[in-house]
């Protein structure tokens, strides 16, 4: 009896783990019943893990010009007739692996892609928690010059901002300037997005009870922002960081492309593709195709992931 | 309404003047006019001469002024790469990114439609399952991925279209017209078909929302009750109720096809502006570069601003609106 009672005490007392947690919440079930979103997620997992080791699973440092061998190029691959292992997906016309180009551009695109969520993420959260905590002209500023640059497309401002950069920049930055002139333009355009959903967010909560009973006892207001309004406006931020990660690869694949991104010494997914797409119609379809779908793949996954979570974290939908 | 009116072209002419300063800090910071336009024996005096006549040795205010009302007028100045006038070259471009998205407005319009009203009256079939499927994957792939594939398909493997170019095209006064010709037709579909690829699915996603809510509402009941046969009901009398968002849509999104045109422009090697653009941004050839930026910007803002007061004219009582 004793012995019963303990063992129960002792389950109820005992802390759950973060991973146990995370198992008996409502997102889990949410999660672990979505066939679309665990297949995301795991596309998105296998692609960032592999862009992750690159080094350790691609056959050849396609950034190291020595290890490139010219009677190797445009080797179809290996499933066709004069394809060659260890270059499974074919090698371009410089005698590149294209498999080692997708997993270093991979790695190049995601880089991108979450330093400029981070970016944004944070310029955008803190001009929303002012805007919607002070009000007044702070908000009036901040807000119009959201508005100005959301109604001109995001893609011109992209390119304008990366080009003028890229052409300002003195010529021995330039090589490693490029990526952090990228990311700028990008969140350049998107922190307006995080601004907007927590500036609303931020004006419903500062009214709520807790606030203002917490300003009541003197709480400094950077404090009541930060440790009290922020936590409260996260939700939202987080459906808003998904969907913009996917976004962002989008656009930095698009400038790529376009020949005002990645430069093709350090390329990415759309630098590959700008590359590839030069022997279109020279039969050498591999070079091009195999970096696009790699680039599908990477941006349907995170989308879905994004549209997923956002169903899953509408209280409207439950 | 005259209030409105007054503050709606306000933030109009706000915007514009906002981007029209990004256009002139562009000219600003990318070199000197000077050092481009004299060759490097030129004197001092000849330098301070030609620094005068630009005008660059007034103030930062007076030069914007300047150029803001030059550029009201239409003056960009010449090409810093081949010495034309900008406005001349850009007008010149005009029709083949207008023709462009005039037909992937259609397209989209043509199957989204549809599309919508099938995924929404025929909500549990294999089919419309698929299509809301494939339409997220639509939403997410990148068009110039879109646009190699087309190529890839319908140029290289099948042979059925033109890869590139405009075709034959029919000069009608100022307007350069590829529509009139059967090589200017072919030409037009691919690229057409991939610009409108992301909007067939926003007009589809549209519809298919609208249509639901709609056949929820007791009109709809009445209608069914009244023994209407269910194509009639859903055509004649859901899908009208669908309409007024779409048409909105559209005419929000005609000014971000305009701009999004320069990514297919570059697949398809379309004459439009956007390739003149991407073109310029290569040369960094500033005159054109800041041209593009205000014509779509104004594009952009007469656009809403003509969505914004329509609505207003139709539901008064956005017109008090204060956010």
């Amino acid at each position: 009896m004793t012995d019963i009672h303990a063992s129960v005490t002792a389950r109820r007392d005992k802390p759950k783990g973060r991973l146990e947690r995370l198992r008996d919440s409502d997102l889990w079930w949410s999660f672990s019943r979505s066939r679309s979103a665990v297949g995301a997620a795991i596309a998105l997992g296998l692609v960032i893990l592999t862009a992750l080791f690159a080094p350790l699973l691609s056959p050849q440092n396609p950034y190291d010009l020595a290890a490139l061998e010219l009677w190797n190029a445009e080797l179809p691959p290996v499933w066709m007739e004069g394809g060659q292992m260890p270059y499974v997906l074919g090698t371009d016309v410089q005698g590149r692996d294209i498999l080692s180009g997708i997993l270093y551009g991979t790695r190049v695109s995601v880089f991108i892609g979450i330093a400029s969520v981070l970016v944004s993420l944070g310029v955008g959260v803190l001009a929303g928690l002012t805007a919607g905590f002070f009000g007044g002209w702070v908000d009036n500023v901040l807000m119009r010059v959201g508005d100005v640059l959301l109604s001109i497309p995001i893609i011109l401002v992209a390119i304008l901002v990366s080009s003028v950069a890229q052409a300002l920049l003195p010529p021995h930055l330039r090589e490693a300037g490029i990526s952090v002139v990228l990311v700028l333009a990008i969140a350049m355009y998107s922190w307006v997005q995080y601004a907007r959903v927590v500036r609303a967010q931020t004006m419903v909560e500062r009214r709520k009870e807790y606030v203002q009973a917490s300003r009541l006892v003197g709480t400094p207001a950077r404090r009541l922002m930060l440790k009290h309004i922020l936590p409260n406006t996260l939700t939202p931020v987080f459906v808003t960081a998904t969907l913009n990660f996917g976004l962002a690869i989008l656009i930095e694949a698009t400038l790529s492309f376009l020949g005002v991104g990645m430069p093709p010494n350090q390329p990415s997914l759309g630098t590959l593709i700008r590359v590839g797409n030069q022997y279109l119609f020279s039969g050498s379809w591999w070079i091009v195709l195999f970096p696009s779908i790699q680039l599908c793949i990477l941006v349907v996954a995170v989308n879905m992931l994004g549209d997923w979570l956002r169903d899953a974290l509408n209280p409207k939908l439950r | 309404m005259l209030a409105f009116l007054i503050k709606r072209a306000a933030n109009a002419i706000f915007v514009m003047l906002s981007v029209s300063f990004i256009a002139f800090m562009i000219f600003r910071f990318v070199g000197d006019p000077v050092e481009l336009m004299l060759n490097e024996q030129a004197t001092q005096s000849q330098r301070d001469e030609l620094r005068s006549r630009l005008g660059l040795d007034q103030s930062f205010i007076a030069q914007f002024a300047t150029f803001v009302g030059n550029a009201a007028k239409g003056d960009f100045g010449i090409s810093f790469r081949n010495q034309q006038d900008v406005m001349a070259m850009i007008a010149e471009r005009f029709p083949a990114t207008f023709e462009l998205v005039l037909v992937a407005t259609f397209i989209s319009l043509v199957v989204g439609i549809p599309m919508g009203v099938i995924t929404a009256i025929r909500r549990q079939t294999w089919y419309a399952e698929t299509m809301q499927f494939v339409s997220i994957i639509g939403i997410s792939l990148p068009s110039f991925v879109v646009g190699i594939g087309l190529i890839l398909v319908f140029s290289v493997l099948l042979g059925w279209f033109p890869a590139f170019g405009r075709g034959e095209t029919v000069q009608i006064g100022w307007w350069s017209t590829g529509l009139l010709t059967h090589t200017g037709r072919m030409s037009i579909i691919l690229p057409a078909l991939s610009l409108s690829l992301f909007q067939i699915t926003l007009v589809m996603r549209l519809v298919r929302a609208e249509m639901l809510e709609v056949l929820r509402s007791d009109f709809i009941k009445f209608a069914r009750a009244r023994g209407i046969p269910a194509r009639a009901i859903h055509f004649r009398h859901a899908l009208r109720n669908c309409l007024m968002p779409v048409v909105t849509l559209t005419a929000m999104q005609i000014g971000g096809l305009i701009a999004f045109a320069l990514v297919t422009e570059t697949v398809f090697q379309w004459p439009g502006m956007g390739l003149l653009f991407i073109q310029a941004v290569t040369f960094v050839d500033v005159p054109i570069m800041a041209a593009y930026l205000c014509i779509v910007a104004l594009i952009f803002v007469v656009l809403n601003a003509i969505v914004d007061v329509t609505y207003a004219i139709i539901d008064p009582r956005l017109r008090g609106a204060d956010k």
